[in-house]
């Protein structure tokens, strides 16, 4: 074989294997959908939004995930955008700015799991049992560094010469970063704050051991309170069949609403540039 | 200092953070009131240096060393070194006194009425007739107001680099400096635009003391009163600009404005 022959030979050896890969990453996700989707829409009824849990329906889980997620995120968004800021316009390239960057990226990749049980350590087990503060607490936590890291690399985007523009107007520093600075990135924040919160609307690990779950509806945050995944997680082992079958109704209402917010995320992306 | 100076740098040494030597050595300039003063030079020369200390817009970053004078005629007569100042609040009111004009368009993300209103805001004017009238003459100095007069509430974003330029020039008139600093105002523009710019710098010149940093020499020698050609971190020589283009007295500012270097 001649040198040109030998570099298509190659050549097609590599794109076949990629391909390949691709293709079998695909299947999986295909295979996760497809089975999503058919066990999904098999007990899936208008019923299930307005029963609870107890009369089998999902009402008070979509109520409890949604409530547990949208705390977490107003918890999570002003001392994360507030961090975010500090990194970017205050501290930049000091040692103790770096170090908290690097904090926040191992704290992004640490187990949700580990944070769960660090919550239940210390706000489960003072009071005796589970609750809803508390997976309150385990998803900010999480919701934290995503935040401060999408709010950091966001306002970063914005061009120097937009901050020195303000500064040549006679303008305080903290109007330039309220009035100008994140105006310009609002976009950007925006979806990063969308897809944080898409991240933790789907979690189980943290709410697992700190606000468990409930069968019935409540708005008392201080008893176990309802969630969507972790009653997912029990669903999915319960003996009866009905329930494994719910089980898979909510998944699937869950799997279409982070779609959804990520479709929306990625919208917004686009639009922007 | 002369009546007739609005600035005037003396024996200025200026040191970028963690730099081991100065990027401007022992410079003298003076900024003559109500006139156009260029700076000229090839790349690296430090002209955008000299320029930006002119109004401390250095200190954004930290470990900036000045060493000399740069004196400022304030309106009560008296005379500051500007580079005595330390408070944020001194540097602002400096900055107020001493606006900028940058390479690239900068428009604020907001409406093109509001980037002229926002910084007339910040300095009090509450009344919305005043903010009005006030933005109407800004845009009307900035020959911008025929143009925009029918989108006030668009996005300044939306408009073309040349708009954008006057816009921004009409938002540092519009708080009435006394002086307005242009670093390379056109090298981003098409020669139409660039045109208007100019046109409007020497219009300005009626009310402001301009000081402009131009890469282009023809553009100095159309537009400016006084020329400083600048080489490796030193002023070489300071006239009046007729006399810079026609006869030089130093070797070094002829070779360069007969484009023999730079």
């Amino acid at each position: 074989m001649n040198l040109q022959n030998r570099r298509l030979f190659y050549n097609r050896v590599f794109s076949v294997l990629s391909i390949g890969t691709a293709l079998l990453g695909l299947i999986f996700l295909g295979w996760i959908i497809v089975t999503l989707v058919i066990k999904g829409t098999e007990a899936m009824s208008l019923d299930l939004f307005t029963t609870d849990l107890i009369n089998n329906g999902l009402r008070n889980l979509l109520w409890g995930q949604f409530v547990l997620s949208i705390l977490a995120t107003v918890l999570a968004i002003p001392i994360g955008m507030l961090a975010g800021i500090w990194l970017q316009e205050y501290g930049n390239h000091t040692k103790f700015a770096t170090f908290i960057r690097d904090l926040s990226d191992v704290m992004m990749s640490a187990p949700s799991i580990v944070i769960g049980t660090f919550v239940y350590a210390i706000l489960v087990v003072p009071v005796g049992h589970a609750n809803g503060w508390a997976g309150i607490v385990a998803l900010a936590i999480l919701m934290l560094p995503i935040v401060v890291r999408t709010t950091d690399d966001m306002l970063g985007l914005i061009p120097r010469e937009l901050r020195e523009a303000g500064v040549a107007l006679g303008i305080p520093k903290y109007r330039i970063i309220l009035d100008i600075i994140i105006r310009g990135a609002k976009v950007g924040i925006m979806t990063g704050l969308l897809l944080a919160f898409a991240r933790i609307v789907g979690e189980t690990a943290p709410l697992l051991y700190t606000s468990g779950t409930s069968q019935y509806w409540t708005t008392n945050l201080n008893e176990t309170f309802p969630s969507l995944t972790v009653s997912i997680y029990n669903l999915a082992t319960h003996p009866q069949e009905e329930m494994v079958k719910l089980g898979w109704a909510g998944a699937l209402i869950l799997a279409v609403f982070v779609l959804a917010l990520n479709i929306i995320g990625r919208y917004l992306v686009r639009k922007k540039h | 200092m002369d009546a007739n100076l609005m600035m005037e740098v003396k024996d200025f040494s200026f040191t970028y953070p963690n730099a081991p030597k100065p990027s401007l050595k022992h410079i003298n300039l003076r900024v003559v009131k109500n006139r156009i003063t260029a700076l000229i030079g090839p790349s690296g020369c430090g002209k955008s240096t000299l320029l930006r200390a002119m109004n401390r817009i250095h200190d954004l970053y930290p470990g900036c060393k000045y060493e000399g004078a740069i004196n400022l005629q304030c309106v009560d007569g008296s005379v500051k070194n500007i580079l005595e100042w330390t408070k944020e609040n001194d540097l602002i009111r400096l900055r107020q006194k001493v606006g900028m004009i940058f390479q690239k368009p900068t428009p604020f993300p907001m409406s093109i009425y509001d980037n002229i209103a926002y910084g007339l805001k910040l300095q009090g004017i509450r009344s919305k007739s005043e903010l009005d009238d006030r933005v109407e003459e800004a845009l009307r100095d900035g020959a911008l107001w025929n143009e925009v007069k029918d989108r006030l509430k668009d996005d300044a974003r939306g408009l073309s680099g040349g708009q954008q330029q006057r816009l921004c020039i009409a938002r540092s008139v519009a708080l009435r400096p006394d002086v307005i600093l242009f670093d390379e105002p056109t090298s981003a523009l098409d020669p139409i635009s660039t045109v208007a710019i100019e046109e409007m710098i020497m219009e300005l010149r009626e009310q402001y003391t301009i000081c402009i940093v131009t890469h282009n020499m023809q553009q100095a020698a159309r537009i400016s009163d006084y020329t400083a050609f600048m080489y490796l971190g030193e002023l070489i020589e300071y006239d009046e600009t007729d006399t810079i283009f026609t006869n030089p007295s130093q070797k070094q500012t002829e070779d360069y404005i007969t484009g023999r270097f730079g």
